[in-house]
């Protein structure tokens, strides 16, 4: 089991015919992702190969949707386009669907796109959008699995583990620590680094409390905002898992962004100084070391009775 | 992207926003002729700078360090006055808290017409991440520190939210303006401003407006009387006329020279230099490198793109710190191969003649070939594995722990 997508998950590629499309449509699909089409307006009707498979590109999600049976996209197209592609696809899967899955890579995104992007995804409750600026979704199967954006994928291996992450490359470090004490990952999430985004913390918190595969969660956090302290305030009521936390940036200077473009500490608020002592509070096991999420990760999950000692 | 009060202003009185008359001066002579054609008795004579608290600054003299003014804003009541205050302030060095004790070179100067000041008030829109909208914080003390009101007496803030979307409505503009207990034409004349200003927010893709203070004037309109922008920098393809506007010697010229290389670089106080893929797993090694006992020297992120050109002038710009004791380059390697950043590691080595200790963790892609690339070379190199193992390495490389 696994949270919202699986190996069956059929999924276009917004974006396609171009270089990280391709690219990453090429990745993909080695992995094991059932990648059935792809939409760049103008290049309709033409097709692009990927190993082992070759898939139609459309001029629009509405004929890509209708023709391939997709439930889910995964947008590769350049920061001005972007907003314009997550509504097409919102849209779309609305209307068709009733619902879907929206996986936005594209960093740089304008701030007010994204906020007048959220209110339009409220006017379609089914649709899910994960990102911006994040590395994907990736669920490992017992052989590839479905891997929905650009994290490596032979990092993986199925197992009991969910992963939340605001992170790019930190997510693949909690991969591979899970994997360095012989646990594998249900599904990890990447929910991106940017101040206003589709799908936080509760809701991947929310559906690891309802998948029975997924026995903790490992949540890594970073400076800005205070979505962390409101995940671990939500963890004590509705959270009956172990969660290892872990949040980048107790060294940032304030006022200054770091990379991501939500990762600042602007009037005080948002250190990782506060959002570890949320998580402290609300029962949740803190790796001050992200080289020691694994060892964390092990002593919760023995004292929730879940492995041998 | 900051600008400077000068340029806000215009863009201000453009967009049906209140501001006094005032002009953009860059010599004495300047500032002179404004007094004269602005014909106001009294004006303010502004030092423009990107820092704030530029009214409670001193100014220094750069060459000999004496203390030339207090105060970077000025009322000045004759012509006598603005020569005194725009030769004090131009070309001297404005020392505010937000600008650190070395300060901030004036240019640029801003004589604005004098304004009746019945009441101050402070107003701010800013993009609210927790609701996904734009949030709009008004109160009744204005000319004061902020986070101080919030603190001592936050009944005094009022919040009104819009989403770009739909714009401002007339309701929640007229709601707010009753809280501040505006009424009558100052009333009229607040919701007639806000409405403009947060059409101005949308439509310039700003991402944060402050005017601190807003003053109610004897006449009861309401005005500007500062304003501080800034502009999401996402959206500087819809706004090429931002160039204009930029102004490069506000900006720190590290961080720009790292950004032309595709590198997201923040310099910090201590002595071992980061280079690091991945702006989450950079902060989580400057981290770590504070939690074995030493003092990251930097924040940078080469990014998903990295080659060897851009790894090269990644080092460079960390040897730059005169204070480098160490540099700790962390990889995980997913679309970056690790071999590669290995091998353009040797190369910039050898160009910028590194003399400090280096300790590489590799990990992920490649992450083997990359370790093997190193060992073979004739670089003094510690190759780690962990991420807390490198920390250990390199805070012990340099002397150990040094806190």
């Amino acid at each position: 089991m696994s949270i919202w997508i699986n190996e069956k998950t059929k999924v276009l590629i917004q974006g396609i015919t171009g270089s990280q499309g391709t690219f990453h449509g090429t990745r993909m699909v080695e992995y094991g992702t059932d990648i059935v089409g792809g939409v760049t307006p103008g290049k309709g009707g033409q097709s692009v190969e990927f190993p082992g498979r070759t898939v139609p590109v459309f001029d629009t999600m509405t004929e890509a949707v209708s023709t391939t049976g997709a439930v889910a996209s995964v947008i590769y197209v350049p920061a001005r386009f972007a907003a314009p592609a997550i509504v097409e696809a919102a849209d779309t899967f609305h209307e068709l669907n009733g619902d879907g899955l929206i996986v936005c890579i594209t960093e740089g995104i304008p701030t007010l796109d994204m906020v007048k992007v959220v209110s339009h995804l409220e006017k379609r409750p089914g649709v899910r959008l994960i990102g911006p600026n994040c590395p994907g979704i990736i669920s490992p199967g017992d052989e590839g699995g479905c891997k929905i954006g650009i994290m490596p994928g032979y990092i993986h291996a199925k197992g009991r583990i969910g992963i939340i992450s605001k992170s790019g490359t930190l997510t693949y470090e909690a991969v591979s620590q899970t994997m360095s004490i012989g646990e594998g990952q249900t599904t990890c999430v990447g929910i991106g680094g940017d101040p206003v985004n589709g799908t936080g913390f509760i809701e991947c918190l929310e559906a690891f409390q309802k998948d029975p595969e997924t026995k903790a969660v490992v949540m890594i956090g970073e400076i800005g905002g205070t979505a962390e302290e409101e995940a671990a305030e939500w963890s004590k009521d509705n959270f009956s898992k172990p969660i290892v936390g872990f949040v980048a940036g107790a060294t940032a200077p304030p006022g200054k962004r770091m990379g991501h473009a939500g990762a600042i500490i602007s009037g005080g608020k948002g250190t990782a100084q506060e959002k570890f002592a949320a998580f402290e509070d609300a029962g949740i096991h803190i790796a001050r070391d992200p080289s020691k999420i694994g060892e964390a990760l092990a002593s919760a999950l023995v004292e929730a009775g879940l492995r041998e000692s | 992207m900051n600008i400077h009060e000068y340029q806000a202003k215009a863009m201000f009185r453009e967009s049906g926003v209140p501001v006094q008359q005032g002009i953009h001066c860059t010599t004495v002579d300047q500032a002179l002729s404004a007094y004269d054609s602005l014909g106001s008795d009294v004006v303010a004579v502004k030092s423009q700078i990107h820092a704030g608290g530029r009214g409670k600054g001193d100014l220094f003299c750069p060459n000999s360090g004496d203390l030339v003014m207090q105060g970077g804003v000025k009322v000045a009541f004759s012509r006598e006055e603005v020569e005194e205050f725009a030769s004090n302030i131009l070309d001297h060095r404005l020392v505010t808290k937000q600008t650190g004790p070395s300060g901030k070179m004036v240019s640029n100067l801003y004589v604005e017409a004098g304004c009746d000041i019945a009441h101050e008030y402070y107003l701010a829109l800013l993009v609210d991440r927790e609701n996904d909208s734009i949030l709009i914080m008004g109160s009744t003390e204005g000319g004061v520190d902020i986070e101080e009101v919030a603190e001592t007496s936050p009944d005094a803030i009022h919040k009104a939210w819009f989403n770009p979307s739909n714009g401002l409505s007339e309701e929640v503009a007229d709601s707010l303006g009753t809280s501040l207990g505006l009424s009558g034409n100052s009333h009229g004349s607040f919701v007639e401003m806000i409405g403009n200003l947060a059409s101005v927010f949308v439509e310039k893709d700003c991402s944060m407006v402050e005017i601190n203070p807003l003053v109610r004037t004897g006449e009861g309109s309401m005005v500007a009387l500062d304003a501080k922008v800034s502009f999401d920098e996402n959206a500087s393809f819809r706004h090429p006329w931002w160039a204009d506007l930029r102004d490069i010697s506000e900006e720190s010229d590290v961080e720009v020279r790292a950004h032309e290389h595709g590198l997201s670089y923040v310099d910090l106080e201590g002595n071992i230099g980061c280079l690091v893929n991945g702006a989450g797993l950079a902060m989580a090694t400057m981290d770590v490198i504070k939690l074995y006992g030493g003092e990251p020297a930097n924040f940078l992120d080469i990014g998903g793109g990295a080659d060897s050109e851009s790894i090269t002038a990644a080092f460079g710009i960390i040897l730059e710190d005169s204070s480098l004791e160490g540099i700790l380059v962390n990889i995980f390697g997913g679309i970056i191969r690790c071999d590669m950043v290995a091998r353009s590691i040797i190369e910039a080595s050898e160009e910028t003649g590194l003399q400090v200790p280096l300790v590489v963790r590799f990990s992920g892609t490649n992450h083997e070939e990359g370790r093997k690339v190193l060992e073979d070379s004739d670089l003094d190199v510690i190759t780690v594995s962990t991420l807390g193992d490198a920390g250990e390495a390199i805070v012990n490389a340099i002397g150990g722990d040094s806190t």
